[in-house]
């Protein structure tokens, strides 16, 4: 099965990039945009999909500092 | 003394980490695959971009062969120094609390530091003076930890180049045999390049692996 995975910031932790990209936008003549944040995304294809959780615990995502999320069944790349 | 320098693709300081080390004691390379320490009395994982920083920096590293026997030698006690891309390695591997996050101007900084030593009661800095003057490069260097940590170096007021949480440089494990810093006091043991103050890190080791060793 096709996954993917989307992985944030934290909530409360600094998130720069995320800031950047807000101050940028107003730059461009887009108005009105605020809480910007930039994450990752990760798809895949997996075989067990039970196995997701554990593959973003331990290698996808830092838990300390990101949380993520796992949308199965996504179409084929 | 033997220090072991830790070699995985991407990193970069590893030269410089093994010549410092050398200036103190004998240094030798190892090797990301290896499962072997070699006997080394202490562990160097030195700077760079290991496995390119991909995911995370870090985060792949974190999982070489060779770190499952840092990890057994760190639990048993063995002296382990890790600068910067090791630094975020040892907290990768969660041989450190918290996690190093990108710095909070984005910009990668390249500037000498000076530090102030927190605590010279531990096997790191124990020869090292009030502060110390050594540079930073790196790009991924905010500390951040969400409990209470032992911070060993923190940047002198006003030098925090990168956003970290309490100006922390520097922590140590709870148990005292593992550090991880983001200044490089390998590429400060030379009056040529400006300061030797990243030697008393290395001489600091050597002082603590000598005065565990009991006299026969």
């Amino acid at each position: 099965m096709r996954a993917r995975v989307l992985i944030r910031p934290k909530a409360g932790i600094l998130d720069p990039q995320g800031q950047a990209v807000e101050r940028a936008l107003p730059a461009l003549g887009f108005s009105g945009v605020s809480s910007v944040h930039v994450g990752r995304l990760v798809e895949l294809d997996v075989e067990d999909v039970a196995q997701l959780p554990s593959m973003c615990e331990k290698l996808l995502a830092n838990p300390l500092i990101e949380d993520f999320e796992i949308i199965e069944g996504i179409a084929a790349h | 003394m033997k220090f072991g320098v830790i070699r995985f693709p991407g990193t970069c300081d590893d030269v410089d980490a093994q010549l410092a080390a050398q200036r103190v004691g004998e240094a030798e390379l190892l090797w990301h695959r290896d499962r072997d320490l070699k006997g080394v009395d202490a562990v160097v994982i030195p700077g760079g971009f290991s496995y390119g920083d991909y995911l995370r920096t870090g985060a792949i590293a974190r999982f070489a062969p060779v770190m499952e026997e840092v990890i057994e030698f760190a639990h048993e006690g063995g002296i382990v120094l890790g600068i910067c891309n090791g630094f975020q390695i040892l907290c990768e591997a969660g041989l450190l609390p918290g996690a190093l996050l990108v710095n909070d101007n984005l910009k990668f900084v390249f500037r000498q530091v000076t530090l102030d030593v927190v605590s010279h009661d531990t096997a790191f800095t124990r020869s090292s003076p009030a502060q110390l003057s050594i540079p930073v490069k790196h790009t991924t260097g905010r500390y951040y930890s969400p409990t209470p940590v032992q911070a060993v170096l923190k940047y002198a007021a006003g030098q925090n180049p990168n956003g970290s949480q309490d100006d922390i440089a520097g922590v140590v494990n709870e148990a005292g045999n593992v550090f991880g810093l983001m200044p490089h006091p390998e590429h400060a043991v030379d009056a040529l390049t400006g300061s030797t103050d990243g030697l008393t890190i290395f001489d600091s080791i050597r002082a603590t692996l000598e005065s565990r060793v009991v006299p026969a």
